[in-house]
């Protein structure tokens, strides 16, 4: 097995170099319908820095159980035994995540890569999929460009965008009677893409954006750009800040005095490992959007629980997405007998899906956004956790075709 | 005019911690002439284990800074036995070097073990709130920060020059062959001064657990902001370090207020203007440059 795989590999590399760059086919197959006569997914994601405990090797864990369910519902019938999964650490870095995703199409063998959090690196892998004719299943980078102006037939995006972000939190909080809005928000892709599609969400519910701050990132002091958002006296400061900046905002937004001014505010994006680390009296009352929470419901919970015994941590929706996402890979390559993409794209196209991650799915031929229901969110008090990681209270389940724009307004084209 | 006034107390506030962080920096440089880059790694440790002592032992913010500075010095301690001072003699590159090796290994260290999403802190109920200073309103643990960063600043800067103890460590720095003929025993202040240092750092990261997220990576963008204060006031100047701590603290709360794209930018503009001035900083003695 093991030289049989070094020939392969061995085979591959002097395609490449007597070819060039080569996509489709490749060089080395053993037969039968698939390349190498194994499938390999590739998890591309940030192993040691920002957003480790977000999705990080867990996903990879969420990805093999995937690889199980999916051997254990096929059995004998399963179209193919040979199921690697690897990962990768791209440090968030787009220039680090281009060349590792041409590195794991060429010689990596990949047949999917998933995950790929920060929207620069997922663009980039985005590219090489369309070059490389090779499919790219993105869960956690949210920006609108993947499905949009720059989708393309191989890319898939999974789990969330900002649309869905803003039009949840955005929507809501205004029609909730915060009707005054000011925008603080770090000055790179998502940010920029959170605070546009905010707006527009804003707008349309009926309030206004009185101003927008962008800010350094990585950014530790926060003081001065609250005083100035709060200096227009709006109703609700909205923060577009992830991970260690957005525990920043927070904790200095909760000692500025704001909110006994009667300032509310709404995080963009938040992430249960957020609320984890910085407290739930911090965040408590906290509004936001999700597209998954581990306690939803019992089927949720029951592979919240396979995953804490995995992992010994409870499940983000970024890694239930990574779950969903190689399990319906999979379902897609038994359909089509093959790992050959342009067979699997097909078998994906206009999918209805309904698993433990994705309720009233579709997976959108149009623009190949993965539509869902998505959910309503607010933090609970500390006095009504009543364990580990019940930091949720789920207020209203936003209905796949409200939570994601829809397909006509998308700037793709294949 | 109110708003320039506050802008104005919010960056003394925000300036006094960098004075206090970056003071610890400039001591160490000035007695030992190592460039300490694993000063803002050592400020993360500070806010860690005030973090870990909260969840442990329940000991609140009080008692941490009282006993993570002494931890922190026994800590410097050990790494000056038992790295810096084989470097001492060599150029001043080898330490730059050692200890942003040792930034990466303590950072990654706590990575392991603390993952990287950050740990609670409860800031002290006793500090909540704010204070309104005739229309000026600052959180009342900024204010904290500012007396308590201020007092610090003040009892170094009177040990160093008005104290036997002080001025031993000054003479051994400035002129240590005079030092030594006046019998004076230079390499026994080294390692003190070297964990003194040390603390400091870590005393400003228990200041920063209630108000600052405490990740392992939060001393990298803190540490270089402290680079620049040092630089700005002379290296090794403790004086310079407090001033060119509140001037950066200025600068930014200005920055964020009326360029907010550039309040980071601007610190790095004001550093290269001094020191296109000044060479060596604006305390700064003239051998630097040398």
């Amino acid at each position: 097995m093991k030289t049989k795989r070094i020939r392969a590999g061995a085979a591959a590399m002097t395609g490449v170099l007597l070819l060039g760059a080569c996509g489709e086919g490749g060089p080395g197959g053993s037969g039968g319908d698939f390349t190498d006569g194994k499938l390999v997914l590739a998890v591309m994601n940030d192993q040691s820095g920002v957003y480790k405990d977000a999705s990080g090797p867990n996903s990879v864990k969420a990805v093999k159980m995937a690889v199980a369910d999916y051997k254990k519902k096929h059995g004998d019938k399963a179209v193919v035994d040979d199921i690697e999964v690897t990962s990768t650490d791209h440090q968030n870095k787009p220039d680090i995540a281009n060349t590792k995703a041409q590195e794991l199409y060429e010689r990596g063998g990949a047949d999917v890569i998933l995950d790929v959090p920060t929207s620069s690196a997922a663009l980039a892998v985005a590219n090489q999929a369309k070059t490389h004719k090779k499919l790219f299943l993105d869960v956690s980078a949210a920006t609108m460009e993947l499905t949009g102006a720059q989708c393309n037939k191989y890319t898939f995006q999974w789990a969330y965008n900002t649309y869905m972000l803003a039009n949840g939190t955005g929507t809501t909080v205004t029609g909730n009677g915060d009707k005054n809005w000011h925008i603080i928000y770090p000055d790179y892709q998502f940010g920029q893409d959170m605070t546009k599609s905010f707006t527009e969400a804003i707008s349309k519910a009926g309030g206004t954006v009185q101003g927008t701050i962008p800010t350094p990132f990585p950014n530790d002091n926060f003081a001065t750009f609250l005083t100035k958002a709060g200096s227009t006296n709006p109703d609700v400061i909205g923060t577009m800040q992830a991970g260690g900046d957005l525990i920043n905002v927070v904790k200095q937004f909760n000692e500025s005095g704001l909110k006994e001014r009667g300032i509310d505010l709404a995080v963009g994006l938040m992430l249960i490992t957020d609320i984890h680390s910085l407290g739930v009296d911090q965040f408590a009352g906290t509004m936001f959007t999700d597209a998954w929470y581990w306690n939803m419901d019992d089927e949720s919970r029951a592979w919240a629980d396979r995953f804490r015994d995995e992992t010994g941590t409870r499940p983000t929706f970024e890694h239930a997405g990574n779950y969903s996402a190689a399990l319906q890979y999979l379902e897609a390559v038994q359909e089509a007998g093959t790992d050959d993409a342009d067979k699997v794209v097909a078998k994906l196209e206009g999918k209805k899906v309904n698993d433990v991650f994705l309720r009233n799915g579709e997976i959108r031929a149009k623009d190949h956004s993965v539509v869902h229901d998505a959910y309503l969110a607010r933090v609970k008090k500390p006095s009504d956790v009543k364990e580990d990681w019940d930091y949720e209270e789920i207020v209203t389940t936003i209905p796949a075709a409200k939570a994601f724009p829809p397909a006509e307004a998308s700037a793709c084209s294949m | 005019m109110n708003a320039v006034l506050q802008y104005a107390v919010q960056g003394l506030a925000a300036g006094s911690f960098y004075a206090l962080a970056a003071l610890g920096l400039a001591i160490i440089f000035g007695v030992l002439g190592v460039v300490n880059f694993a000063h803002g790694a050592f400020y993360m440790l500070g806010a860690v284990t005030a973090a870990v002592l909260l969840d442990t032992l329940d000991l609140t913010l009080w008692w941490s800074l009282l006993v993570v500075p002494v931890l922190m010095f026994a800590f410097g301690v050990v790494v000056e036995r038992l790295l810096v001072q084989w470097l001492l003699r060599l150029d001043p590159l080898y330490n730059f070097l050692l200890t942003f090796g040792l930034t990466l290994v303590l950072v990654e260290l706590v990575k392991q073990k603390y993952g990287v999403s950050g740990l609670p802190y409860k800031p002290p109920k006793l500090l909540s709130g704010r204070v309104d200073l005739a229309g000026v309103v600052l959180p009342r643990y900024q204010l904290f920060v500012f007396l308590f960063s201020v007092a610090i600043c003040v009892l170094v800067w009177l040990v160093m020059t008005r104290t036997r103890v002080g001025m031993i460590v000054r003479a051994s720095t400035e002129k240590p062959d005079l030092a030594r003929a006046l019998g004076i025993n230079v390499g026994r202040w080294v390692t003190p001064v070297f964990g003194f240092g040390v603390a400091l750092a870590g005393l400003a990261g228990v200041l920063a657990a209630p108000f600052r997220a405490i990740t392992a990576d939060m001393g990298n963008n803190f540490a270089i902001i402290l680079f620049a204060v040092v630089v700005i006031g002379g290296l090794g100047s403790i004086v310079g370090a407090v001033v060119a701590g509140f001037m950066v603290g200025l600068v930014e709360a200005f920055g964020q207020a009326y360029a907010p794209t550039y309040a980071q930018i601007l610190i790095f503009v004001l550093m290269a203007l001094i020191i296109l001035v000044r060479p060596a900083g604006l305390f700064g003695r003239k051998e630097a440059t040398a």
